[in-house]
C-alpha cells in the first residue's frame, strides 16, 4: 500500500461513527466519506455524484453489468469482449444462465484489442434490444489498452450503456471518466496501492441500475450497505496519489518494462511477447514460452525468489488455459506456457537482473519436464 | 545440505503429517496438491471420497501452517486414463482391480515423480503408511492401516525417489501428532473406499459406465439359478447381493466363484469351491531384498497373509499355498513377504485348487 493510502486509513481507523448517522461522529465521519468521493472524482474526471463506493471491483462490474441489464428489460443483449476479467464474465454468463440473456463475446485481434467496426457490427444485428455493453479499459493478462473512447463513442451512437472495468488502468494510464464517454467505469483499490475490499463504481448521472444488493440505499440508493469509511479514505489517498505521479511512474515503468522484454527475448530467443508491443499497460510482460508450462516456470522462479503468475486459476487451483490467450488465438499448449511479469512502483533494475540470471536455467529445466 | 522433496498433499492428515517431518527433518520441501478430478465436488461428504476443492484447501492451510511453498498439479487427464479408465476395464473383462495401487504405479511413482525429477526434485513424499529404510520397504507398525501392499507394485527405481515419514507412526500417533502441529485436519475423517466413487455406489458407477445387460447366474453344474443385470457387477468371493430365485440344495450360502465376462455369465457354489491353492500371477515385480525366508503372500488389501513357495515360470510368477485361500480374484495383487518386508508382488491371472 502507498504510505500516504495507510496514513488516511489508519488515521480514519481511529474515529468511530456511521457516516450515515445524524449524531456528531456521523457527520464528522461522513466529511471524510464525501471529501474521499469528492477526491476520486477530481482525480478521475468525474462529478462527486457519480462515485459510488462498493466493496471492490467485481461487486462493481456485477452492479454495472447485471444492475443495466435488468433496468434495460425488455432488452436482451449483453455485449462484452472476450477478454474481459472473470468478474465480468462470469455476472454475464450468470445473467444468460438464469436470466435470459444473449450474451455475445466480441471477437479480439490478435494482441487482444476490439475493434470499434466488430462492436457496431455486432450492435446493429439488433440494436435495439441491446441492454448494456461491458469492455475493459486494458487487459489483466496481457495488458492491452482498449480503444475505450472510440467503443464509448459507438454505444453512445445507439443510446447503449457502456461499462468499462478500469481497474488495471487507474494509475498507469490517464483516465478521465468524463473525456472516454463511457457510462459507467470500475475501480479498485488495491490495484491503486489502496487497501482491498473497497472500489468504487464511476456511474454517470441519471443511469440508475437495478441494485444487486438491497437495503439502506445509502448509495444512490442504488448500492446498499453501510460504508467503510477508513478503507474509502484509503482509497481516496490511493487514488489521487497515484493519479498524480502517474506520469513519473508511467515513464520509468515503460522504460523498465522494455528493457525487460528485451533481455527476456536475449535469453530466450524463441519467447512470444504476448499483448500490443507498445500500446500496452507500462507495468505489464506477459509471455509465452514454448514447450513449456506455466506452472513449472512459476515454481521454479519462485524457488530463486522472482516471483510472477500465470493466467487465471480456476477455483480448485488447477490451471486453466487462459481464456484471454485462447481469444487472440493461442492454441492451448501456447496459453499453458505463459508466464505475466508485472513491474509496480517498488520494482527496480535489479529485480530484472535477478530475473535474467535465472531465467534461462529455468526455462530449460521447464522444457524437459514438459507438459503433463 | 537436505534433499528436494516433493511432498504430495492430499488434504488428509496423514500427508500433512509427512510433510511437516520432513521439512522439519531440515529438507526443502514443496507441497503439492494433485488435482485428480476434471470436475471437483466442493465439499467432501463423511469420509468419502476426496479431491474436493475443500481437500485442496485443506492441504494448502496445512502448507501454510508448516511454512512450505504450495503448488497444485493438475493430474486429471493421467488419473482419467490411468486409473479410472484402468478400473472399468478391469472389471469389463471380468477382475477385480485395486485402484489405489494402480494411482500409486501410475500417478504418485510415475507421472508425478518423473515430473517433479524433470523439476529438479530428488524425492516424493507421501502420507503412506509403511516403512521404507534403505529403498527396502516393509509393513508400517501400525498393522490396521499398513498400506504396504498397495506399494509393492513400485521398483526399485521408484523406491528410490520415494520418502514414507509415517511407517514408524500408528495412526493415533499421527493424529496427536497433527493436533500438536496446529494442523487443523488433525480430526479430519480417514477417506474410505474409491476416491473417484465419491457416493460409494461401485456398482452402479459401473452400470453407468458399462451399461446393463442381463445374464445368467449358474452354479457349478451349469444350471441357471438366477440372473443378474451386468456380470461386472461382481467380484470373486461375493456373496452378498445375488439375488438367486431358490437357496441351494444344501441350504449353503452361495458365493461368485467366477465371472465370465463374454457369455455374461456369473458362477456361484458353496465356500468350499472359493478355495484356492495355486496361484498364477503375470509378471512379477522384485523390489525387495534377495535373500529371505518365511515366505508369505498377501492377496488383497489388509487380506491374510499365507505361507507360501514360488516359481517364476514363462515370465510370470506361479504362487503355491502352504494352506487354501478363499476369495482370490483376478486382477488384484499378490504382494509377497518376508515376514514384514516386502520381496515382490505381481497381478493375479488365475487361481485354483492343485
Amino acid at each position: 500500500m502507498l504510505p500516504e493510502a495507510i496514513e488516511a486509513m489508519t488515521e480514519q481507523l481511529k474515529r468511530v461513527g456511521n457516516p450515515s448517522s445524524l449524531h456528531a461522529a456521523g457527520r464528522q465521519v461522513r466529511r471524510v466519506v464525501e471529501e474521499s468521493r469528492e477526491t476520486i472524482a477530481d482525480a478521475l474526471g468525474a462529478r462527486p455524484s457519480e462515485v459510488v463506493f462498493t466493496s471492490g471491483g467485481t461487486e462493481a462490474d456485477n452492479l454495472a453489468i447485471k444492475g443495466l441489464y435488468w433496468a434495460r428489460q425488455p432488452r436482451r443483449r449483453v455485449l462484452l469482449s472476450s477478454v474481459e476479467h472473470h468478474a465480468a464474465l462470469d455476472p454475464a454468463h450468470w445473467l444468460a444462465g438464469s436470466q435470459g440473456a444473449e450474451v455475445e463475446l466480441l471477437e479480439v485481434d490478435a494482441y487482444g484489442r476490439v475493434h470499434p467496426d466488430t462492436l457496431r457490427a455486432a450492435i446493429e444485428r439488433d440494436p435495439d434490444d441491446v441492454a448494456m455493453i461491458s469492455i475493459m479499459w486494458a487487459n489483466n493478462e496481457v495488458g492491452t489498452v482498449q480503444p475505450v473512447r472510440v467503443l464509448a463513442a459507438v454505444a453512445r451512437d445507439h443510446g447503449i450503456p457502456f461499462h468499462t472495468d478500469a481497474v488495471q488502468a487507474i494509475g498507469q494510464l490517464p483516465v478521465s471518466f468524463a473525456a472516454s464517454g463511457a457510462d459507467a467505469l470500475t475501480l479498485t483499490g488495491h490495484k491503486v496501492g489502496g487497501p482491498m475490499g473497497v472500489g468504487a463504481l464511476l456511474l454517470a448521472r441519471g443511469l440508475t441500475p437495478v441494485s444487486v444488493q438491497h437495503g439502506g440505499g445509502q448509495e444512490r440508493d442504488v448500492r446498499s450497505g453501510t460504508l467503510d469509511a477508513p478503507a474509502i479514505a484509503g482509497l481516496a489517498a490511493a487514488v489521487s496519489t497515484a493519479v498524480k505521479h502517474r506520469e513519473a511512474l508511467s515513464r520509468h515503468l515503460t522504460e523498465l518494462r522494455d528493457e525487460l522484454i528485451e533481455r527476456v527475448r536475449q535469453a530466450v530467443p524463441d519467447v512470444v511477447l504476448n499483448g500490443d508491443p507498445a500500446d500496452r499497460l507500462p507495468g505489464n510482460a506477459h509471455f509465452s514460452f514454448p514447450g513449456c508450462e506455466g506452472d513449472a516456470l512459476l515454481m521454479l522462479l519462485d524457488a530463486k525468489g522472482v516471483e510472477c503468475s500465470t493466467g487465471s486459476a480456476c477455483s480448485a487451483g488447477v490451471a486453466q488455459p487462459s481464456h484471454v490467450l485462447l481469444a487472440m488465438g493461442a492454441d492451448a499448449a501456447a496459453a499453458r506456457g505463459s508466464l505475466r511479469f508485472t513491474l509496480g512502483h517498488t520494482s527496480t533494475r535489479e529485480d530484472v537482473d535477478r530475473l535474467i540470471e535465472v531465467l534461462p536455467a529455468v526455462v530449460e529445466r521447464a522444457r524437459r519436464a514438459g507438459l503433463s | 545440505m537436505g534433499l528436494r522433496v516433493l511432498a504430495a498433499m492430499s488434504g488428509g492428515v496423514d500427508s500433512a503429517v509427512a510433510a511437516a517431518r520432513i521439512a522439519e527433518a531440515g529438507h526443502d520441501v514443496t507441497g503439492v496438491h494433485l488435482a485428480l478430478s476434471a470436475n471437483p465436488q466442493s465439499h467432501r461428504t463423511g469420509a468419502r471420497g476426496c479431491c474436493t476443492i475443500e481437500d485442496s484447501r485443506d492441504a494448502r492451510r496445512a502448507a501454510d501452517v508448516i511454512g512450505i511453498p504450495f503448488y497444485i498439479w493438475d493430474m486429471a487427464e493421467r488419473f482419467q486414463r490411468d486409473v479410472v479408465e484402468d478400473f472399468v476395464a478391469e472389471y469389463a473383462a471380468g477382475r477385480t482391480p485395486n485402484p489405489c495401487l494402480r494411482c500409486n504405479e501410475k500417478i504418485k511413482f510415475a507421472a508425478v515423480l518423473d515430473r517433479a525429477l524433470a523439476l529438479g526434485f530428488d524425492a516424493v513424499a507421501t502420507g503412506h503408511h509403511a516403512r521404507l529404510v534403505d529403498g527396502v520397504l516393509s509393513r508400517s507398525v501400525d498393522e490396521g492401516k499398513d498400506q504396504s501392499y498397495v506399494l509393492g507394485v513400485l521398483t526399485r527405481e521408484q523406491l528410490g525417489h520415494a520418502i514414507f515419514p509415517l511407517g514408524d507412526s500408528t495412526k493415533a500417533e499421527v493424529r496427536e501428532e497433527a493436533a500438536r502441529r496446529g494442523l487443523t485436519v488433525a480430526d479430519k475423517p480417514d477417506s474410505h473406499d474409491i476416491c473417484f466413487i465419491a457416493d460409494g455406489d461401485t456398482r452402479g458407477f459401473l452400470a453407468k459406465r458399462l451399461g446393463s445387460a442381463e445374464g445368467p447366474i449358474v452354479d457349478q453344474s451349469g444350471e441357471v439359478v438366477g440372473s443378474h443385470q451386468g456380470a461386472h457387477g461382481f467380484t470373486i468371493g461375493q456373496r452378498k447381493g445375488l439375488h438367486m430365485d431358490r437357496p441351494a440344495a444344501d441350504g449353503r450360502p452361495r458365493y461368485v466363484l467366477s465371472i465370465e465376462p463374454v457369455s455374461n455369465t456369473v458362477t456361484v457354489g458353496p465356500r468350499t469351491a472359493l478355495e484356492v491353492t495355486s496361484i498364477t500371477c503375470g509378471p512379477p515385480v522384485w523390489n525387495g531384498p534377495s535373500r529371505f525366508d518365511d515366505l508369505t503372500v498377501q492377496l488383497r488389501a489388509h487380506g491374510e497373509v499365507y505361507p507360501c513357495r514360488f516359481e517364476e515360470a514363462g515370465g510370470g510368477l506361479r504362487v503355491d499355498l502352504d494352506r487354501p485361500a478363499t476369495g482370490v480374484a483376478a486382477g488384484q495383487a499378490a504382494v509377497l513377504y518376508s515376514g514384514d518386508t516386502v520381496i515382490g508382488s505381481a497381478t493375479i491371472v488365475s487361481a485354483s485348487r492343485a
